[in-house]
């Protein structure tokens, strides 16, 4: 490589990530989520003070990937799980990473109330607006007339109720220091969220508590889109129903 | 350093819990095991110790989950519906190989039942009860002094074999006022250390802890090399304690409150020259099948009493296998039957 | 001579083709060469174009992708986390 001693490297692979490779379909963000959580540990230096917490969902392996402690909680305790390990041992860095059935649907009460007690813990939520995993049944947070395996005809909001809006929620609380939410569609939003990430990571490393990163995620798949097409979709559709933006900055 | 004092048995139990080293409790209000979760609340913090009231049951054991990874002494306490909601999670714990004690202060049921004393719950607590080919130790103490040595146990049996124990108790038993005789405190620092734990991979490879591995062959070893540990706690861990038994004609069987009342029932048989006496099992797994089994060559019939519809009445005969008559006397829906009940229907046997 | 250089490795490359919608400059393309998971594994069909800005890399959901940059133009290095 005669380039070598003119080049330097300017992107490489977060040190806290291992050689595995990641399980999620081509084109995934998934798969930008984790290297974005991965760099903002190197960022911060506590991948060896870090316990990465994996859910049930196309993240469930995403605890193997990491140069860090982990854990696989149950479907959408997630949270309580982050709970109990930070009050066992508060020097502990928490990460708790959770797709929007998870965290959004079977895990609502571990989520809020974890979130109102202002636990010192990150949470990274992923809203794909689908169940990657089980084939792409609708999620709490898939969008008015999208369809979906158990919403053939489209989710009508008359009798499947309305996209939760998670960060609107967990921001009318008292206690959470930073809740925010991001998108990857483009590389200026996948740097504006890697910002967010190492800031809810670096406020828990400062004590200052609980914080929430909402991230609009693609799930090709599912959608049945092409990844460079779901990624538009973010941008002209879903960006509309699930607002950008930081809601709560205690910092 | 012992102490005798005046308690109830879910003070002792809270109280011998902490003293065992217990750092992190989290729990849900439900009778009749209220006195545990606001002992916890009251003392626990005092003693250098995590307590959280819980958002449900569900919240309560994933919490534990989480504590018992990060490797201190973790507890919750729940009455039978909600252990029933923690059950998925005892299997995570299970699945995961944590320690972790578990009290049911077990009530009627089934659905919402009452608050009276039942030992509906056996089955849930001895075959499963969550998902999953596991295994609970499971401990069913019958004073309060017994519950006090139980919890201690609890918490040793778990670490050493990294198997979630489940002390069985009902209303009765927790609100009964006993002198009790209470360990010495320990410290967390001198329990044998936890090298798996989730303390932050400093200076040591990445600690993982799951029960997920889609691979079947993998999933098996994992499930094989869990077997042997059961094994060997089948071998060694089996408790029970044996009541007028060398020449007795008819053995009562009998656990928890259950087996106390038995042993007035045994008092008074004798007095009146009736050959009866108890085997009580105090590890309700691993059951002590082989006592039993020694004791079904020589009595004439082995009555199982129980505070249900006969489900460790399952295990008696497994145990006994024919050899001699195993007869059943229960009650339902928290009824408590007297002496002088139990001590009829033994009369029928002598 | 190029200003930028990537690097990608071919047994993570999934052939999702988010990286060539995202270069400025059309540097990358799917190739007809299938790793041993049998995706199509992207190459730099205009390696000359290349000014290492590393949009590709930041858009790669397999972390596939390393970006060398000429060492006068080069910066502070990124490492994962978004670009300095
Ligand atoms: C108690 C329980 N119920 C259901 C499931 C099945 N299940 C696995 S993943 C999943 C949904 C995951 O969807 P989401 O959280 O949105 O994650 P994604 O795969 O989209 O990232 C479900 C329902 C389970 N594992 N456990
Ligand atoms: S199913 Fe969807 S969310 Fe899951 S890995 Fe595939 S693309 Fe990603
Ligand atoms: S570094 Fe920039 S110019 Fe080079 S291939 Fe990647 S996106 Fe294109
Ligand atoms: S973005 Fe990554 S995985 Fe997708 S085609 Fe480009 S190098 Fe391959
Ligand atoms: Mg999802």
């Amino acid at each position: 490589m005669p380039e070598a001693e003119t080049m330097v490297k300017v992107f490489a692979r977060p040190t806290s990530l291992n050689e595995k490779h990641f399980t999620y379909c081509p084109g995934c963000d998934h798969g930008l989520i984790t290297r974005l959580v991965a760099g903002a540990i190197d960022k911060l230096g506590v991948q060896e003070r870090t316990v990465f917490i994996a859910p049930v969902g196309c993240a469930v392996f995403a605890y193997e990937w990491f140069r860090c402690d982990g854990i696989q909680a149950s479907h959408g305790r997630a949270a309580a799980v982050a709970t109990g390990l930070k009050r066992a041992n508060p020097d502990l860095v928490v990460i708790s990473y959770q797709g929007d059935g998870d965290l959004a649907a079977i895990g609502t009460a571990e989520t809020i109330h974890a979130a109102n007690r202002g636990e010192a813990i990150t949470v990274i939520f992923v809203n794909n607006q689908i169940y990657g995993m089980t084939g792409g049944q609708m999620a709490p947070t898939t969008l008015p007339g999208q369809r979906a395996t158990s919403c053939p005809e489209g989710r009508d909001v008359a009798t499947m109720g309305h996209p939760l809006p998670v960060a609107e929620m967990i921001a009318t609380l008292a206690a959470p220091a930073y809740v925010t939410r991001q998108s990857l569609h483009d590389p200026r939003h996948v740097a504006q969220a890697a910002k967010a990430i190492e800031k809810a990571l670096r406020y828990q490393v400062e004590g200052k508590g609980y914080s929430l990163v909402e991230i609009l995620a693609t799930c090709p798949t599912g959608w049945r889109m092409p990844p460079a097409v779901a990624h538009q979709h973010v941008a002209d559709v879903v960006t509309g129903a699930f607002p950008l933006g930081d809601l709560v900055d205690r910092g | 350093m012992a102490e005798r004092q005046l308690m109830t048995g879910n003070e002792a139990m809270a109280e011998a819990a902490i003293r065992a080293g217990l750092r992190a409790y989290f729990g849900y209000p439900i009778t009749p095991q209220n006195e545990v979760l606001e002992y916890m609340a009251a003392h626990l913090p005092q003693a250098g110790g995590a307590f959280l009231q819980a958002e449900s049951e569900v919240a309560a054991i994933n919490m534990c989950y989480g504590a018992a990874a990060a490797g201190v002494r973790a507890m919750t306490s729940s009455s039978s519906p909600g252990v029933s909601l923690k059950m998925e999670g005892i299997s995570y714990l299970a699945g995961a190989d944590l320690p972790c004690v578990i009290l049911n202060a077990a009530r009627g049921g089934p659905g919402l039942g009452n608050i009276a004393p039942a030992q509906g719950d056996y089955f849930q607590a001895t075959k499963g009860g969550g998902h999953g080919d596991y295994r609970l130790i499971v401990l069913a103490p019958s004073t309060g002094q017994e519950a006090a040595e139980l919890a201690g146990l609890a918490f040793d049996l778990s670490d050493r074999y990294r198997v979630p124990a489940l002390i069985l108790a009902d209303g009765m038993l927790g609100q009964m006022m006993e002198p009790v005789t209470l360990p010495p405190p320990r410290d967390p620092g001198t329990l044998p250390p936890k090298p798996w734990a989730l303390t932050g991979a400093k200076g040591r490879e990445p600690n993982l802890i799951a029960s997920f591995a889609l691979e079947p062959t993998v999933l098996r070893e994992i499930n094989v090399k869990r077997y042997a540990r059961y094994r060997e706690i089948e071998a060694r861990e089996v408790r029970w304690e044996e009541v007028a038994t060398e020449d007795a004609e008819v053995l009562l069987i009998a656990y928890g409150t259950m087996g106390r009342i038995a042993k007035t029932v045994v008092r008074r048989g004798r007095e009146r020259g009736v050959k009866v006496g108890l085997l009580r099992p105090i590890t309700l797994w691993p059951f002590p099948y082989a006592p039993i089994r020694t004791l079904a060559e020589r009595v004439k019939a082995i009555l199982t009493v129980e505070l249900s519809a006969g489900q460790m009445w399952e295990d008696v005969r497994l145990a006994v296998e024919g050899r001699t008559a195993t007869p059943f006397y229960g009650e339902l829906g928290g009824v408590v039957p007297t002496p002088s009940d139990i001590l009829q229907e033994v009369l029928r046997y002598a | 001579m190029p200003k930028g250089k990537v690097v990608v490795d071919r047994e993570r490359c999934k052939g999702c083709g988010l990286c060539v919608a995202v270069c400025p400059f059309g540097v990358l393309d799917l190739s007809k060469d299938y790793n041993s998971s049998g995706y199509a594994v992207v190459t730099a069909v205009h390696p000359e174009a290349c000014t290492g800005c590393a949009l590709c890399a930041q858009t790669c959901p397999d972390v596939a992708i390393e970006v060398y940059r000429e060492k006068a133009a080069a910066g502070t290095p990124t490492r994962g986390a978004g670009r300095p």
